[in-house]
């Protein structure tokens, strides 16, 4: 008797984790505006900072610009309108390559001129072709399609970008005139120069991280009450000390007032490192704990890599 | 008094004592930095284990808090293998005690200081107490060393022993522990060596944040050697140990033992040539697969043996007599099944993943992969660990039904949250980042359920054995007077033999 409870107690905990959990596809969050204006650029100054877990003194000597937020989904559907308009983005089939493997997808495309291959081990060669910038067809994504024209999903217009690969994030922030950051430029605008006991800001707003901080796996964010821990995209610069339907929210800028820096989405960086194929993206995701937020740690992927956590800004 | 004094006795000065101290201190290691990552943190454990404990716990030294935590289990874990190594293979009783002695100053030393060190403030008084007390676990292990020469007359082996030995009687098996032994000095120097002289033990980093750093530092290279190479020789170890507890011998044991000390060689040299030769990973496919025969003798052998023991009365046993036979005693079962079982989620997926390199790790992003890397090798160090408790547990003498129930759970709990962690970290293969929230719920929920019940398990087991020590004539009692009395049985046939070679001394000298 007593077996059969135990196996029988194995077999419920089993089924009830087994039942549909809510994808992140299927359901549509309310209209949440954050109130920080997705059009703005922050100025990061000349000067040196700690770079890296070890704090190693670096220097960037110019001034440079980088977005305040993720670019967003509505963003992103203007620029391809545009680019389709003026014949620099196709709609339609596009191979996408990885080594000798090669498989079509179905989405937005354009050209780009290819890396310098250096056939160093395990470099895979980005050859110069049409690129995938976002799969129409794939789950995930945020934007509605139809006869070439591009739209956000209302609800979601305001949320990160996602579902793009390097080419994509690339060729917007060139369509005008702007370009990726790069990883020193990325992190010295995710964690400034301060100090505190001992070590540069392990995150863009300070020291300590609490669950209202930021969005990342199982934060308990508004969002996770609807889609289970896993969670999903919070609108751009969610977390600015607002509360939201009870949900309160800690001011997370970056010293130089940056938001999302931490969490939310992985941003692609823009930097084409020698012997390698691999692009590095930065400040975790809903997706990952809260040790992959710290400032100092990345993530990589090959180019024609797109996720429903990875987004971008640019710098200029 | 005297009773507080006797059981500190058995728990410090015998080798099964030891054992169950070291035991102790690995589960309570585990109970409370595990409530630092993963769920517990998601339920809220951390943070009372934080305060509760007044950890000081900064961002940018969480690497190097968990280096410091992976060695203080595995300073811990060596000490067990060692007590393990000095009870079963024949040696001086005083080589066994200045062993067992030192490697427990040792392993204490370096836990406490090492946790105190890294998690409540770098007082680097601790720092060098932390060195101190692993440069003790060292010194012990070349005194095991030496303990361990397989060339000494005495533990040379008849010419017709079943075991496996060299013309001249030199015993195979001792020499594998012995050749296990030197690999694990001269590989610790190594991790040792690097670390000091080019980080200066500073700039720490783990090896799975480094796999696609295209130009690896010598550094990196000679702490990835370390790890991976640390991690299989504790491997070998435990193998060794449950195959002369399954008293492994004949045909397969002669061509295992030879085959596993050329493994051993071969993988210790592939491990550690990493940071000078580029293609050093096909010397460790070579002698990685030599180790690997030499386990598949083992599990053939005793799986065999169990089958045989346990048909002994029937003429001509079927399938079914045969499987239980086989799956009669789960402790004696399980060390060759969690071999097996360790070629499905350590080894299988290493293999797949290096035929799938292009199709998955030159497109997967970097996390995905890191997940896989850290998920085999926490895999296969749990793995040893269900060893090491299946091997104790029938040493503390379980019998009947809880011999069955805390084998079972053991195998069965662990297995399903091994698969469950193997399939997570290879989800990307069937479900994307949109569709996977079930998969991974259910998957944590079964990684979660099997450890869970493991550790409630092992925590039963502790506390009988405390409950056991408060007993006048416990099973403690019963062990530490058997050990006793085989010490001392040991110790006279030692001293006759000294007597006799004083006498000889001087009769020599007399004529």
């Amino acid at each position: 008797m007593k077996r059969a409870l135990f196996i029988l107690s194995l077999i419920t905990l089993t089924i009830g984790a087994c039942a549909p959990a809510p994808n992140i596809g299927a359901i549509t969050p309310p209209y949440i505006d954050p109130g920080v204006d997705p059009e703005s650029w922050a100025v990061i100054p000349a000067g040196e900072f700690p770079h890296g877990q070890h704090d190693h003194m670096t220097t960037v000597d110019y001034d440079y610009e980088m977005m305040v937020t993720d670019v967003t989904n509505e963003q992103y559907a203007r620029f391809l309108n545009e680019a389709i308009t003026d014949g620099t983005v196709h709609v339609g089939e596009v191979d996408v390559e990885a080594g000798e493997q090669a498989w079509m997808v179905e989405g937005a495309y354009g050209s780009y001129p290819g890396d310098p291959f250096d056939g160093y081990k395990h470099e895979e060669e980005i050859k110069a072709g049409d690129k995938l910038y976002v799969p129409t067809q794939a789950e995930g994504l945020r934007l509605t399609e139809a006869a070439g024209v591009f739209s956000s999903i209302p609800e979601y217009a305001n949320h990160p970008m996602t579902m793009v690969t390097w080419f994509g994030a690339n060729s917007y922030c060139n369509y005008y005139g702007w370009r990726l950051p790069s990883e020193i430029e990325w992190e010295k605008a995710a964690r400034g120069t301060e100090f505190a006991s001992g070590y540069g800001y392990p995150f863009p707003w300070g020291e300590h991280i609490e669950r209202n901080n930021a969005n990342y796996y199982s934060s308990s964010d508004l969002f996770e009450k609807m889609y289970g821990k896993l969670g999903n995209t919070t609108p751009v610069g969610f977390f600015n000390g607002k509360t939201y339907d009870g949900y309160e929210t800690l001011d997370s800028a970056s010293p130089y007032g940056l938001y999302d820096m931490a969490g939310n989405v992985w941003q692609w960086t823009g930097d084409d490192y020698p012997d390698q194929h691999y692009r590095y993206m930065r400040g975790g995701s809903f997706f990952t704990y809260e040790v992959d937020l710290r400032v100092w740690k990345n993530n990589s992927a090959g180019p024609q890599y797109f996720s429903p956590a990875v987004g971008f800004r640019c710098a200029r | 008094m005297q009773a507080f004094s006797r059981r500190l006795d058995y728990l410090f000065r015998s080798t099964r004592g030891l054992t169950l101290v070291a035991i102790a201190t690995v589960s309570i290691i585990t109970a409370i930095f595990g409530t630092l990552s993963g769920p517990m943190v998601e339920w809220g454990i951390r943070d009372i284990t934080v305060n509760g404990l007044g950890m000081d716990l900064l961002e940018a030294e969480r690497e190097g808090r968990i280096i410091m935590l992976y060695h203080t289990i595995a300073m811990t874990i060596l000490a067990i293998e060692v007590y393990f190594m000095t009870e079963i293979l024949p040696m001086k009783r005083h080589e066994q005690v200045i062993i067992n002695g030192t490697i427990t100053v040792g392993y204490l030393t370096a836990v406490i200081f090492g946790l105190l060190f890294s998690y409540w403030g770098h007082n680097f008084t601790y720092h060098g107490l932390f060195l101190v007390g692993q440069s003790l676990v060292f010194f012990a292990g070349i005194l095991l060393m030496v303990a361990l020469s397989p060339w000494k007359k005495e533990y040379r082996l008849e010419k017709d022993s079943p075991y496996a030995h060299t013309k001249g009687g030199v015993d195979m098996e001792r020499m594998a522990f012995f050749v296990m032994a030197i690999a694990a000095l001269i590989s610790a120097s190594f991790g040792a060596v690097t670390g000091s002289f080019w980080s200066n033990g500073h700039e720490t980093f783990l090896g799975e944040d480094l796999i696609r750093v295209a130009h690896k530092t010598l550094l990196q290279k000679a702490i990835i050697g370390h790890l991976h190479i640390m991690l299989t020789l504790v491997a070998v170890g435990i193998t060794l140990i449950v195959g002369h507890w399954m008293k492994f011998k004949g045909i397969l044991h002669k061509i295992a033992m030879p085959t596993m000390v050329l493994g051993i060689i071969g993988t210790t040299f592939g491990a550690l040539s990493v940071v000078w030769l580029e293609w050093a990973h096909n010397i460790i496919y070579v002698g990685s697969t030599f180790i690997m025969l030499a386990a598949l003798f083992y599990v053939i052998y005793t799986w065999d043996a169990l089958i045989k023991e346990g048909t002994a009365g029937i003429k001509k046993p079927n399938f079914f007599q045969k499987m239980g036979a086989l799956l009669k005693d789960p402790l004696k079962f399980g060390p060759g099944w969690q071999m097996v079982f360790m070629n499905f989620t350590v080894s299988g997926v290493g293999i797949f993943l290096a035929i799938k390199l292009e199709e998955i790790f030159r497109v997967w992003p970097h996390r995905e992969e890191r997940i896989t890397l850290t998920g085999h090798w926490h895999i296969l160090a749990a793995l040893i660990a269900t060893i090491i408790l299946m091997y104790f547990a029938d040493l503390s003498g379980l019998k009947g039904k809880v011999r069955k129930w805390f084998g079972w759970l053991l195998i069965i709990m662990s297995d399903i949250a091994f698969a469950s962690a193997t399939i997570f970290s290879m989800k990307r293969l069937f479900v994307d980042e949109t569709n996977q929230q079930g998969i991974v719920n259910t998957l944590m929920l079964l990684m979660d359920l099997g450890l869970g019940i493991i550790l409630i398990v092992l925590a039963i087991f502790l506390i009988w054995r405390l409950y056991d020590l408060f007993q006048e004539r416990g099973y403690w009692f019963k062990e530490f007077s058997t050990e006793k009395k085989l010490s001392a049985e040991a110790e006279i046939i030692e001293q006759k033999l000294k007597l006799e070679e004083l006498n000889a001394i001087l009769k020599e000298v007399s004529k």
